[in-house]
Protein backbone atom coordinates (compact mmCIF):
# COMPACT_ATOMS: atom_id res chain seq x y z
CA UNK A 1 0.00 0.00 0.00
CA UNK A 2 1.40 3.46 -0.87
CA UNK A 3 1.39 6.72 1.61
CA UNK A 4 1.50 9.90 0.65
CA UNK A 5 1.58 13.87 0.82
CA UNK A 6 -0.73 16.16 -1.24
CA UNK A 7 -0.73 19.54 -1.36
CA UNK A 8 -3.21 22.43 -2.75
CA UNK A 9 -0.28 24.92 -2.64
CA UNK A 10 -2.16 27.21 -0.26
CA UNK A 11 -1.04 30.97 0.67
CA UNK A 12 -2.37 31.21 4.10
CA UNK A 13 -1.09 33.52 7.02
CA UNK A 14 -0.02 31.73 9.61
CA UNK A 15 -2.81 32.71 12.79
CA UNK A 16 0.30 33.52 15.31
CA UNK A 17 1.87 35.84 12.83
CA UNK A 18 -0.74 37.07 10.62
CA UNK A 19 2.18 36.60 7.94
CA UNK A 20 1.24 34.82 4.78
CA UNK A 21 4.40 33.50 2.63
CA UNK A 22 4.79 35.49 -0.65
CA UNK A 23 3.80 33.45 -3.75
CA UNK A 24 8.01 32.55 -4.79
CA UNK A 25 8.10 31.08 -0.79
CA UNK A 26 5.35 29.06 -1.38
CA UNK A 27 6.47 27.31 -4.42
CA UNK A 28 9.68 26.47 -2.34
CA UNK A 29 8.42 25.68 0.31
CA UNK A 30 6.47 22.94 -2.10
CA UNK A 31 9.82 21.68 -3.26
CA UNK A 32 11.01 21.21 0.13
CA UNK A 33 8.09 19.31 1.21
CA UNK A 34 8.37 16.86 -1.54
CA UNK A 35 12.29 16.81 -1.06
CA UNK A 36 11.69 15.70 2.54
CA UNK A 37 9.00 13.43 1.51
CA UNK A 38 11.21 11.62 -1.13
CA UNK A 39 14.01 11.48 1.71
CA UNK A 40 12.03 10.64 4.37
CA UNK A 41 10.23 7.36 2.69
CA UNK A 42 6.79 8.31 1.73
CA UNK A 43 5.62 6.47 -1.33
CA UNK A 44 3.74 9.44 -3.18
CA UNK A 45 4.05 13.21 -3.25
CA UNK A 46 1.08 14.88 -5.15
CA UNK A 47 0.48 18.86 -6.31
CA UNK A 48 -2.86 20.41 -6.82
CA UNK A 49 -3.68 22.57 -9.96
CA UNK A 50 -5.02 25.82 -9.49
CA UNK A 51 -5.62 28.76 -11.08
CA UNK A 52 -6.69 31.17 -8.49
CA UNK A 53 -5.44 33.08 -5.75
CA UNK A 54 -4.53 31.72 -2.58
CA UNK A 55 -3.22 29.00 -4.34
CA UNK A 56 0.12 28.65 -6.04
CA UNK A 57 0.29 25.53 -8.09
CA UNK A 58 -0.65 26.47 -11.56
CA UNK A 59 1.43 24.29 -13.45
CA UNK A 60 2.31 20.59 -12.05
CA UNK A 61 3.95 19.16 -14.73
CA UNK A 62 7.32 22.04 -14.40
CA UNK A 63 7.27 21.73 -10.83
CA UNK A 64 7.20 17.46 -10.90
CA UNK A 65 9.86 17.83 -13.57
CA UNK A 66 12.19 19.81 -11.26
CA UNK A 67 11.40 17.03 -8.30
CA UNK A 68 12.00 13.99 -10.61
CA UNK A 69 15.52 15.27 -11.23
CA UNK A 70 15.84 16.24 -7.07
CA UNK A 71 14.42 12.83 -5.81
CA UNK A 72 14.73 9.59 -6.19
CA UNK A 73 12.18 7.20 -5.08
CA UNK A 74 8.83 9.04 -4.35
CA UNK A 75 5.95 8.75 -7.18
CA UNK A 76 5.63 12.23 -8.71
CA UNK A 77 1.40 12.95 -8.73
CA UNK A 78 -1.07 15.41 -9.03
CA UNK A 79 -4.23 16.20 -6.68
CA UNK A 80 -6.21 16.74 -9.46
CA UNK A 81 -4.73 18.01 -13.20
CA UNK A 82 -8.08 19.88 -14.48
CA UNK A 83 -9.48 17.61 -17.01
CA UNK A 84 -11.91 20.07 -17.90
CA UNK A 85 -10.12 23.57 -18.90
CA UNK A 86 -7.10 21.99 -19.67
CA UNK A 87 -6.68 20.94 -23.74
CA UNK A 88 -6.14 17.62 -23.63
CA UNK A 89 -3.40 17.58 -26.17
CA UNK A 90 -1.66 19.38 -24.02
CA UNK A 91 -1.73 17.32 -21.08
CA UNK A 92 -1.05 14.75 -23.50
CA UNK A 93 2.16 16.30 -24.15
CA UNK A 94 2.80 17.83 -20.78
CA UNK A 95 2.62 14.04 -18.73
CA UNK A 96 4.12 12.03 -21.36
CA UNK A 97 6.93 14.99 -21.19
CA UNK A 98 7.23 14.53 -17.42
CA UNK A 99 6.87 10.85 -17.60
CA UNK A 100 9.90 10.36 -20.05
CA UNK A 101 11.85 13.03 -17.44
CA UNK A 102 10.49 11.04 -14.12
CA UNK A 103 11.37 7.59 -15.84
CA UNK A 104 8.33 6.64 -15.39
CA UNK A 105 8.04 7.38 -11.59
CA UNK A 106 5.15 9.16 -11.93
CA UNK A 107 1.37 8.97 -12.49
CA UNK A 108 -1.34 11.54 -12.79
CA UNK A 109 -4.63 12.25 -11.40
CA UNK A 110 -7.88 13.68 -13.14
CA UNK A 111 -10.09 15.78 -11.41
CA UNK A 112 -12.73 19.21 -12.92
CA UNK A 113 -11.95 21.52 -10.54
CA UNK A 114 -14.56 23.21 -8.29
CA UNK A 115 -13.52 26.87 -8.53
CA UNK A 116 -16.27 28.34 -10.95
CA UNK A 117 -14.61 31.23 -12.27
CA UNK A 118 -11.72 28.87 -14.01
CA UNK A 119 -14.54 27.64 -16.31
CA UNK A 120 -14.80 30.65 -18.04
CA UNK A 121 -11.56 31.88 -17.56
CA UNK A 122 -10.59 29.00 -20.19
CA UNK A 123 -13.54 29.39 -21.98
CA UNK A 124 -15.31 26.62 -20.94
CA UNK A 125 -18.90 26.09 -19.26
CA UNK A 126 -19.04 24.66 -15.85
CA UNK A 127 -22.19 23.02 -16.61
CA UNK A 128 -20.42 20.88 -19.00
CA UNK A 129 -18.12 19.50 -16.41
CA UNK A 130 -18.93 16.42 -17.06
CA UNK A 131 -19.17 15.98 -20.29
CA UNK A 132 -15.79 17.65 -20.48
CA UNK A 133 -14.32 15.10 -18.35
CA UNK A 134 -15.42 12.43 -20.72
CA UNK A 135 -14.84 13.88 -23.98
CA UNK A 136 -11.39 15.56 -22.81
CA UNK A 137 -10.16 11.81 -21.09
CA UNK A 138 -11.38 9.81 -24.30
CA UNK A 139 -9.16 12.15 -26.69
CA UNK A 140 -5.93 12.17 -23.96
CA UNK A 141 -6.27 8.48 -23.91
CA UNK A 142 -5.57 8.11 -27.82
CA UNK A 143 -3.12 10.60 -28.09
CA UNK A 144 -1.40 8.20 -25.67
CA UNK A 145 -2.25 5.15 -27.13
CA UNK A 146 -2.54 6.19 -30.94
CA UNK A 147 0.31 7.31 -32.77
CA UNK A 148 -1.67 9.39 -35.43
CA UNK A 149 -5.12 10.56 -33.99
CA UNK A 150 -8.20 12.17 -36.51
CA UNK A 151 -10.71 13.64 -33.83
CA UNK A 152 -13.36 15.68 -33.65
CA UNK A 153 -15.49 16.45 -30.74
CA UNK A 154 -17.50 18.82 -29.06
CA UNK A 155 -14.99 21.26 -27.20
CA UNK A 156 -12.04 21.65 -28.86
CA UNK A 157 -10.77 22.32 -32.34
CA UNK A 158 -10.65 19.38 -34.80
CA UNK A 159 -7.44 17.57 -35.06
CA UNK A 160 -6.38 15.67 -38.12
CA UNK A 161 -3.30 13.30 -38.42
CA UNK A 162 -2.02 15.25 -35.06
CA UNK A 163 0.76 12.82 -33.06
CA UNK A 164 1.31 13.93 -29.49
CA UNK A 165 5.20 14.13 -28.40
CA UNK A 166 6.86 13.02 -26.85
CA UNK A 167 5.54 9.72 -27.42
CA UNK A 168 4.50 7.67 -24.27
CA UNK A 169 7.66 5.88 -22.27
CA UNK A 170 8.18 2.84 -23.46
CA UNK A 171 4.75 2.93 -25.40
CA UNK A 172 2.86 2.90 -22.24
CA UNK A 173 0.73 5.80 -20.99
CA UNK A 174 1.29 6.74 -17.25
CA UNK A 175 -1.51 5.27 -15.05
CA UNK A 176 -4.42 7.45 -14.56
CA UNK A 177 -6.65 8.11 -11.27
CA UNK A 178 -10.23 9.93 -11.43
CA UNK A 179 -11.04 11.95 -8.60
CA UNK A 180 -14.29 13.26 -7.57
CA UNK A 181 -16.10 13.83 -4.30
CA UNK A 182 -19.83 14.41 -5.35
CA UNK A 183 -20.10 12.87 -9.13
CA UNK A 184 -20.76 8.78 -9.56
CA UNK A 185 -20.64 9.74 -13.24
CA UNK A 186 -16.71 10.41 -12.71
CA UNK A 187 -16.62 6.89 -10.28
CA UNK A 188 -18.11 5.10 -13.62
CA UNK A 189 -15.49 6.92 -16.20
CA UNK A 190 -12.54 5.50 -13.98
CA UNK A 191 -14.37 1.97 -13.47
CA UNK A 192 -15.34 2.02 -17.37
CA UNK A 193 -11.16 2.07 -18.38
CA UNK A 194 -10.04 0.29 -15.54
CA UNK A 195 -8.19 3.44 -13.88
CA UNK A 196 -8.17 4.16 -9.96
CA UNK A 197 -10.76 6.17 -8.39
CA UNK A 198 -9.46 8.18 -5.44
CA UNK A 199 -11.49 10.16 -3.10
CA UNK A 200 -10.58 12.81 -1.23
CA UNK A 201 -12.72 12.74 1.63
CA UNK A 202 -11.08 15.72 3.77
CA UNK A 203 -14.04 17.16 3.88
CA UNK A 204 -16.67 14.18 3.92
CA UNK A 205 -18.20 12.04 6.68
CA UNK A 206 -16.99 8.85 5.82
CA UNK A 207 -20.39 6.94 5.31
CA UNK A 208 -20.64 9.04 1.74
CA UNK A 209 -17.12 8.11 1.13
CA UNK A 210 -17.69 4.42 1.31
CA UNK A 211 -20.75 4.59 -0.88
CA UNK A 212 -18.71 6.46 -3.46
CA UNK A 213 -15.66 3.50 -3.15
CA UNK A 214 -19.03 0.27 -3.21
CA UNK A 215 -20.11 1.95 -6.38
CA UNK A 216 -16.53 2.20 -8.19
CA UNK A 217 -15.94 -1.28 -7.18
CA UNK A 218 -19.26 -2.85 -8.16
CA UNK A 219 -19.12 -0.84 -11.61
CA UNK A 220 -15.18 -1.83 -12.24
CA UNK A 221 -16.38 -5.64 -11.79
CA UNK A 222 -19.39 -4.57 -14.19
CA UNK A 223 -16.86 -3.25 -16.79
CA UNK A 224 -14.64 -6.74 -16.93
CA UNK A 225 -11.50 -5.37 -15.14
CA UNK A 226 -11.05 -7.77 -12.27
CA UNK A 227 -13.27 -8.39 -9.32
CA UNK A 228 -14.66 -5.41 -6.98
CA UNK A 229 -12.38 -5.74 -4.43
CA UNK A 230 -9.33 -5.58 -6.86
CA UNK A 231 -10.23 -2.27 -8.03
CA UNK A 232 -7.54 0.65 -7.66
CA UNK A 233 -8.49 2.70 -4.56
CA UNK A 234 -7.63 6.07 -3.02
CA UNK A 235 -8.60 7.64 -0.33
CA UNK A 236 -7.52 11.38 0.79
CA UNK A 237 -6.86 12.09 4.34
CA UNK A 238 -5.82 14.70 7.17
CA UNK A 239 -3.78 14.68 10.23
CA UNK A 240 -1.91 17.01 12.28
CA UNK A 241 0.31 14.64 14.87
CA UNK A 242 2.34 15.03 17.94
CA UNK A 243 3.82 12.42 20.39
CA UNK A 244 0.94 13.63 23.11
CA UNK A 245 -2.29 14.15 21.69
CA UNK A 246 -3.15 16.75 23.57
CA UNK A 247 -0.07 18.86 22.23
CA UNK A 248 -1.22 18.28 18.79
CA UNK A 249 -4.66 19.50 19.71
CA UNK A 250 -3.38 22.58 21.31
CA UNK A 251 -0.84 23.37 18.81
CA UNK A 252 -3.41 22.35 15.40
CA UNK A 253 -6.37 24.32 16.77
CA UNK A 254 -5.36 28.05 15.82
CA UNK A 255 -4.92 26.93 12.92
CA UNK A 256 -7.93 24.85 12.48
CA UNK A 257 -10.06 28.30 13.84
CA UNK A 258 -8.29 30.14 11.22
CA UNK A 259 -8.00 27.92 7.82
CA UNK A 260 -10.59 29.78 5.62
CA UNK A 261 -11.32 25.97 4.04
CA UNK A 262 -12.88 25.24 7.87
CA UNK A 263 -12.48 28.21 10.08
CA UNK A 264 -14.99 29.57 12.24
CA UNK A 265 -17.54 26.52 10.94
CA UNK A 266 -17.88 23.02 12.65
CA UNK A 267 -15.93 22.80 16.06
CA UNK A 268 -12.43 21.06 15.57
CA UNK A 269 -14.34 18.42 17.71
CA UNK A 270 -17.02 17.90 15.39
CA UNK A 271 -14.82 18.08 12.07
CA UNK A 272 -12.55 15.27 14.04
CA UNK A 273 -15.65 13.01 15.16
CA UNK A 274 -16.97 13.34 11.38
CA UNK A 275 -14.41 13.60 8.74
CA UNK A 276 -11.16 11.56 7.86
CA UNK A 277 -8.94 14.34 10.08
CA UNK A 278 -7.31 13.31 12.88
CA UNK A 279 -5.49 15.37 15.13
CA UNK A 280 -3.79 13.87 18.15
CA UNK A 281 -1.21 11.08 18.46
CA UNK A 282 0.89 8.97 15.54
CA UNK A 283 -1.17 5.51 17.82
CA UNK A 284 -4.60 7.88 16.99
CA UNK A 285 -3.69 8.32 12.87
CA UNK A 286 -2.79 4.16 12.90
CA UNK A 287 -6.05 3.87 14.75
CA UNK A 288 -8.40 5.82 12.56
CA UNK A 289 -6.47 5.12 9.24
CA UNK A 290 -5.72 1.48 9.82
CA UNK A 291 -9.23 0.48 10.20
CA UNK A 292 -10.78 2.41 7.30
CA UNK A 293 -10.19 -0.19 5.45
CA UNK A 294 -13.18 -2.16 7.08
CA UNK A 295 -15.66 0.49 5.42
CA UNK A 296 -13.57 1.12 1.85
CA UNK A 297 -11.90 -2.30 1.27
CA UNK A 298 -8.17 -3.08 0.97
CA UNK A 299 -6.89 0.32 -0.82
CA UNK A 300 -3.98 0.92 -2.64
CA UNK A 301 -2.76 4.07 -1.83
CA UNK A 302 -3.77 6.62 0.92
CA UNK A 303 -2.53 10.45 1.01
CA UNK A 304 -2.53 13.36 3.67
CA UNK A 305 -3.23 16.96 3.64
CA UNK A 306 -0.09 18.15 5.80
CA UNK A 307 0.93 21.39 4.64
CA UNK A 308 -1.87 24.04 4.32
CA UNK A 309 -3.82 26.35 6.77
CA UNK A 310 -0.78 28.27 6.93
CA UNK A 311 1.41 25.72 9.12
CA UNK A 312 4.96 26.78 9.06
CA UNK A 313 7.60 24.99 6.93
CA UNK A 314 9.56 23.38 9.99
CA UNK A 315 6.18 22.21 11.20
CA UNK A 316 5.40 20.56 8.04
CA UNK A 317 8.46 18.75 7.76
CA UNK A 318 8.07 17.50 11.23
CA UNK A 319 4.84 16.08 10.39
CA UNK A 320 6.09 14.64 7.33
CA UNK A 321 8.99 12.63 10.12
CA UNK A 322 6.77 11.63 12.36
CA UNK A 323 4.23 10.16 9.76
CA UNK A 324 7.21 8.33 7.55
CA UNK A 325 9.00 7.24 11.07
CA UNK A 326 6.04 6.55 13.51
CA UNK A 327 2.66 6.18 11.68
CA UNK A 328 3.55 4.65 7.67
CA UNK A 329 5.63 1.56 8.43
CA UNK A 330 2.61 0.12 11.02
CA UNK A 331 -0.13 1.21 8.44
CA UNK A 332 1.83 0.00 5.29
CA UNK A 333 2.79 -3.53 7.70
CA UNK A 334 -0.87 -4.18 8.57
CA UNK A 335 -2.15 -3.15 5.39
CA UNK A 336 0.28 -5.74 3.78
CA UNK A 337 -0.70 -8.53 6.62
CA UNK A 338 -4.08 -8.54 5.64
CA UNK A 339 -4.31 -7.96 2.13
CA UNK A 340 -5.54 -10.82 -0.41
CA UNK A 341 -2.78 -12.45 -2.44
CA UNK A 342 -5.03 -11.16 -5.70
CA UNK A 343 -5.53 -8.19 -4.45
CA UNK A 344 -3.22 -5.36 -6.06
CA UNK A 345 -1.14 -3.59 -3.26
CA UNK A 346 -0.38 -0.42 -4.92
CA UNK A 347 -1.17 1.26 -7.80
CA UNK A 348 0.48 -0.34 -10.78
CA UNK A 349 3.64 1.15 -11.28
CA UNK A 350 5.43 2.22 -15.01
CA UNK A 351 7.60 -1.39 -14.87
CA UNK A 352 4.03 -3.15 -13.71
CA UNK A 353 2.35 -1.47 -16.59
CA UNK A 354 5.08 -2.31 -19.36
CA UNK A 355 4.74 -5.78 -18.52
CA UNK A 356 1.37 -6.08 -18.74
CA UNK A 357 0.96 -4.59 -21.84
CA UNK A 358 3.88 -6.76 -23.08
CA UNK A 359 2.06 -10.19 -21.49
CA UNK A 360 -1.47 -8.62 -23.15
CA UNK A 361 0.28 -8.14 -26.78
CA UNK A 362 -1.34 -4.53 -26.78
CA UNK A 363 2.36 -2.84 -26.49
CA UNK A 364 2.37 -0.24 -29.27
CA UNK A 365 5.28 1.18 -31.16
CA UNK A 366 8.02 2.91 -28.55
CA UNK A 367 7.19 6.06 -30.86
CA UNK A 368 6.18 7.39 -34.95
CA UNK A 369 9.12 7.29 -37.14
CA UNK A 370 11.55 10.39 -37.14
CA UNK A 371 12.33 9.85 -40.36
CA UNK A 372 9.20 12.12 -41.41
CA UNK A 373 5.30 12.83 -41.96
CA UNK A 374 4.90 9.24 -42.75
CA UNK A 375 1.01 9.88 -41.85
CA UNK A 376 0.71 12.40 -44.03
CA UNK A 377 2.56 11.62 -47.00
CA UNK A 378 4.09 15.37 -46.87
CA UNK A 379 7.53 16.67 -46.22
CA UNK A 380 8.06 20.01 -44.75
CA UNK A 381 9.57 20.86 -48.40
CA UNK A 382 6.31 19.74 -50.00
CA UNK A 383 4.41 22.35 -47.60
CA UNK A 384 6.61 24.94 -48.60
CA UNK A 385 6.20 24.28 -52.13
CA UNK A 386 2.79 24.37 -51.75
CA UNK A 387 2.97 27.59 -49.77
CA UNK A 388 5.22 29.32 -52.26
CA UNK A 389 2.74 28.64 -55.08
CA UNK A 390 -0.04 29.93 -53.41
CA UNK A 391 1.58 32.86 -52.40
CA UNK A 392 2.02 33.35 -56.62
CA UNK A 393 -1.52 32.59 -57.21
CA UNK A 394 -2.65 35.18 -54.95
CA UNK A 395 0.16 37.42 -56.44
CA UNK B 1 -43.43 16.14 6.65
CA UNK B 2 -43.37 19.23 8.28
CA UNK B 3 -40.68 21.37 8.35
CA UNK B 4 -41.06 24.81 10.86
CA UNK B 5 -38.62 27.09 11.09
CA UNK B 6 -39.72 29.34 14.54
CA UNK B 7 -37.01 30.17 16.82
CA UNK B 8 -38.73 30.63 19.94
CA UNK B 9 -40.79 28.12 21.93
CA UNK B 10 -42.68 27.66 22.05
CA UNK B 11 -43.42 29.04 18.59
CA UNK B 12 -46.55 30.87 16.83
CA UNK B 13 -44.83 29.12 13.88
CA UNK B 14 -44.93 25.80 15.19
CA UNK B 15 -48.67 26.42 16.17
CA UNK B 16 -49.14 27.13 12.41
CA UNK B 17 -47.57 24.49 11.61
CA UNK B 18 -49.39 21.90 13.76
CA UNK B 19 -52.30 23.00 12.63
CA UNK B 20 -52.14 22.48 8.66
CA UNK B 21 -50.31 19.04 9.42
CA UNK B 22 -54.10 18.21 11.19
CA UNK B 23 -55.84 19.71 8.38
CA UNK B 24 -53.85 17.61 5.78
CA UNK B 25 -54.27 14.51 7.90
CA UNK B 26 -57.75 15.12 8.33
CA UNK B 27 -58.19 15.70 4.12
CA UNK B 28 -56.07 12.85 3.10
CA UNK B 29 -58.28 10.92 5.33
CA UNK B 30 -61.26 11.93 3.77
CA UNK B 31 -58.93 10.42 0.49
CA UNK B 32 -59.18 6.96 2.65
CA UNK B 33 -55.33 7.87 2.87
CA UNK B 34 -53.64 7.08 6.08
CA UNK B 35 -50.89 9.96 7.10
CA UNK B 36 -47.80 9.77 8.98
CA UNK B 37 -46.56 12.86 10.30
CA UNK B 38 -42.68 13.99 10.60
CA UNK B 39 -42.25 17.23 11.99
CA UNK B 40 -38.61 19.16 11.56
CA UNK B 41 -37.64 21.93 13.91
CA UNK B 42 -35.02 23.43 11.80
CA UNK B 43 -34.06 24.92 15.10
CA UNK B 44 -32.60 21.97 16.54
CA UNK B 45 -30.67 21.73 13.28
CA UNK B 46 -28.98 25.75 12.89
CA UNK B 47 -25.58 24.71 14.00
CA UNK B 48 -25.50 22.05 11.29
CA UNK B 49 -27.58 24.30 8.68
CA UNK B 50 -24.50 27.07 9.48
CA UNK B 51 -21.83 24.07 9.23
CA UNK B 52 -23.13 22.33 6.12
CA UNK B 53 -23.50 26.18 4.37
CA UNK B 54 -19.90 26.67 5.31
CA UNK B 55 -18.03 23.60 4.70
CA UNK B 56 -20.76 21.70 1.94
CA UNK B 57 -21.56 18.48 3.58
CA UNK B 58 -24.24 17.63 5.98
CA UNK B 59 -23.54 16.37 9.83
CA UNK B 60 -25.32 13.52 10.62
CA UNK B 61 -28.56 14.87 11.65
CA UNK B 62 -28.91 16.96 8.94
CA UNK B 63 -28.15 14.27 6.41
CA UNK B 64 -30.78 12.30 8.21
CA UNK B 65 -33.64 15.25 7.69
CA UNK B 66 -32.28 16.12 3.85
CA UNK B 67 -32.66 12.63 3.29
CA UNK B 68 -36.22 12.35 4.95
CA UNK B 69 -37.27 15.46 2.95
CA UNK B 70 -36.32 13.68 -0.50
CA UNK B 71 -38.43 11.05 0.41
CA UNK B 72 -41.65 12.49 1.80
CA UNK B 73 -44.55 12.29 -0.18
CA UNK B 74 -45.82 16.16 0.86
CA UNK B 75 -44.10 18.70 2.53
CA UNK B 76 -45.36 21.48 4.74
CA UNK B 77 -43.21 24.49 4.99
CA UNK B 78 -43.90 27.42 8.14
CA UNK B 79 -41.25 29.97 8.72
CA UNK B 80 -41.24 33.30 10.42
CA UNK B 81 -41.18 36.58 8.51
CA UNK B 82 -38.10 38.71 10.03
CA UNK B 83 -37.11 41.83 8.37
CA UNK B 84 -39.95 41.75 5.51
CA UNK B 85 -39.08 37.96 4.20
CA UNK B 86 -38.57 34.57 5.76
CA UNK B 87 -35.92 34.04 8.62
CA UNK B 88 -32.65 33.50 7.29
CA UNK B 89 -32.21 30.17 9.11
CA UNK B 90 -35.62 28.46 6.84
CA UNK B 91 -33.33 29.57 3.38
CA UNK B 92 -30.34 28.46 4.86
CA UNK B 93 -31.59 24.95 5.39
CA UNK B 94 -33.64 25.32 2.09
CA UNK B 95 -29.86 26.09 0.70
CA UNK B 96 -28.76 22.50 2.19
CA UNK B 97 -31.13 20.79 0.13
CA UNK B 98 -30.33 18.63 -3.00
CA UNK B 99 -31.65 20.35 -6.18
CA UNK B 100 -33.09 17.14 -6.99
CA UNK B 101 -34.49 15.94 -4.50
CA UNK B 102 -37.99 17.88 -4.20
CA UNK B 103 -38.76 17.69 -7.86
CA UNK B 104 -42.87 16.81 -7.94
CA UNK B 105 -43.33 17.16 -4.52
CA UNK B 106 -46.94 18.51 -3.13
CA UNK B 107 -45.41 21.92 -0.97
CA UNK B 108 -47.41 24.28 0.54
CA UNK B 109 -46.20 27.11 2.00
CA UNK B 110 -47.13 29.20 5.35
CA UNK B 111 -45.21 31.85 7.17
CA UNK B 112 -46.79 34.01 9.89
CA UNK B 113 -45.17 37.22 11.47
CA UNK B 114 -46.59 40.44 13.70
CA UNK B 115 -49.01 42.46 10.95
CA UNK B 116 -51.16 41.55 8.43
CA UNK B 117 -48.61 43.59 6.32
CA UNK B 118 -46.46 40.61 5.53
CA UNK B 119 -49.24 38.25 4.19
CA UNK B 120 -47.67 37.80 0.49
CA UNK B 121 -44.16 36.65 2.33
CA UNK B 122 -44.96 33.00 1.22
CA UNK B 123 -46.06 33.81 -2.58
CA UNK B 124 -42.98 36.74 -3.42
CA UNK B 125 -40.46 34.94 -1.34
CA UNK B 126 -40.53 32.00 -0.60
CA UNK B 127 -43.03 30.54 -3.87
CA UNK B 128 -39.37 30.99 -5.84
CA UNK B 129 -37.09 28.70 -3.94
CA UNK B 130 -39.88 25.89 -4.12
CA UNK B 131 -39.99 26.68 -8.14
CA UNK B 132 -36.43 26.75 -8.61
CA UNK B 133 -36.72 23.42 -7.01
CA UNK B 134 -38.99 22.01 -9.21
CA UNK B 135 -41.87 21.16 -6.45
CA UNK B 136 -45.76 21.59 -6.60
CA UNK B 137 -46.57 24.04 -4.83
CA UNK B 138 -50.34 24.61 -4.06
CA UNK B 139 -52.05 28.02 -4.83
CA UNK B 140 -53.16 28.77 -1.55
CA UNK B 141 -50.62 29.92 0.78
CA UNK B 142 -51.11 30.53 4.57
CA UNK B 143 -50.17 33.70 6.17
CA UNK B 144 -50.66 33.91 10.01
CA UNK B 145 -50.77 37.29 11.74
CA UNK B 146 -50.96 38.11 15.56
CA UNK B 147 -54.18 39.18 15.36
CA UNK B 148 -55.38 35.84 13.18
CA UNK B 149 -54.83 34.04 16.27
CA UNK B 150 -58.31 36.15 17.80
CA UNK B 151 -61.18 34.04 18.40
CA UNK B 152 -62.80 34.64 15.43
CA UNK B 153 -59.68 34.07 13.24
CA UNK B 154 -58.53 37.91 12.56
CA UNK B 155 -60.10 37.71 9.07
CA UNK B 156 -64.23 37.32 8.95
CA UNK B 157 -64.32 36.81 5.62
CA UNK B 158 -61.20 34.57 4.86
CA UNK B 159 -60.46 33.42 8.84
CA UNK B 160 -57.64 31.82 9.78
CA UNK B 161 -59.19 28.40 9.71
CA UNK B 162 -60.81 28.91 6.68
CA UNK B 163 -57.76 29.00 4.75
CA UNK B 164 -55.83 26.41 6.43
CA UNK B 165 -58.60 23.99 5.36
CA UNK B 166 -58.68 25.28 1.55
CA UNK B 167 -54.97 24.96 1.62
CA UNK B 168 -55.03 21.69 3.65
CA UNK B 169 -57.65 20.61 0.60
CA UNK B 170 -55.71 21.80 -2.44
CA UNK B 171 -52.39 19.52 -1.21
CA UNK B 172 -54.08 16.07 0.01
CA UNK B 173 -55.94 16.60 -3.44
CA UNK B 174 -52.21 16.39 -4.87
CA UNK B 175 -51.03 13.84 -2.73
CA UNK B 176 -53.92 11.41 -3.78
CA UNK B 177 -53.78 12.22 -7.31
CA UNK B 178 -50.03 11.52 -7.23
CA UNK B 179 -48.78 7.62 -7.02
CA UNK B 180 -46.64 7.25 -4.18
CA UNK B 181 -42.91 7.11 -5.55
CA UNK B 182 -39.94 5.66 -4.60
CA UNK B 183 -36.94 8.32 -5.22
CA UNK B 184 -33.91 6.84 -6.52
CA UNK B 185 -31.09 7.46 -4.38
CA UNK B 186 -27.79 8.99 -5.61
CA UNK B 187 -26.29 5.67 -7.58
CA UNK B 188 -29.56 4.58 -8.60
CA UNK B 189 -29.85 5.91 -11.76
CA UNK B 190 -25.90 7.41 -12.80
CA UNK B 191 -25.73 6.77 -16.45
CA UNK B 192 -23.89 4.10 -18.05
CA UNK B 193 -20.29 5.30 -19.63
CA UNK B 194 -21.30 4.45 -22.89
CA UNK B 195 -24.53 6.88 -22.75
CA UNK B 196 -21.88 9.42 -20.98
CA UNK B 197 -19.82 8.87 -24.12
CA UNK B 198 -23.05 9.03 -25.98
CA UNK B 199 -23.97 12.22 -24.57
CA UNK B 200 -20.44 13.69 -25.60
CA UNK B 201 -21.13 12.57 -29.44
CA UNK B 202 -18.32 9.89 -28.73
CA UNK B 203 -19.78 6.56 -29.52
Amino acid sequence: MQFGIFSVGDVTPDPHTGRAPTDTERVRSMLTIAEHADAAGLDVFATGEHHNPPFVPSSPTTMLGYLAGRTTQITLSTATTLITTNDPVRIAEEYAMLQVIADGRMDVMLGRGNTGPVYPWFGKDIRQGINLAVENYALLRRLWTQDVVDWSGQFRTPLQGFTSTPRPLDGVPPFVWHASIRSPEIAEQAAYYGDGFLHNAIFWPLEHTAAMIAFYRQRYEHHGHGRADQAIVGLGGQVFLRKQSQRAWDEFRPYFDEAPVYGHGPSMEEFTRETPLTVGSPQQAIDRYGALWEQMGHYQRQLFLVDHAGLPLKTVLEQIDILAEDVVPVLRREAEARRPADVPAAAPTHAELVAAARAAGTLTAAGPSTEGDRWTGRTAEDDLAAADAATVARA
Amino acid sequence: MVISAGVSQPSSTRLLADRLAEAVVAALAGHGEQTLVEVVEVRELAHEVVNATLTGFAGAALAQTQAAVAAADALVVVGPVFTAGPAGLLKSFVDTLDPDSLVGTPVLLAATGGTPRHSLVPDYAMRPWFAYLRADVVPTTVFAATDDWATDGGDRLASLPDRISRAAGELADRVAARPSTTRTGRYDDVPSFDDLLGGAGLS
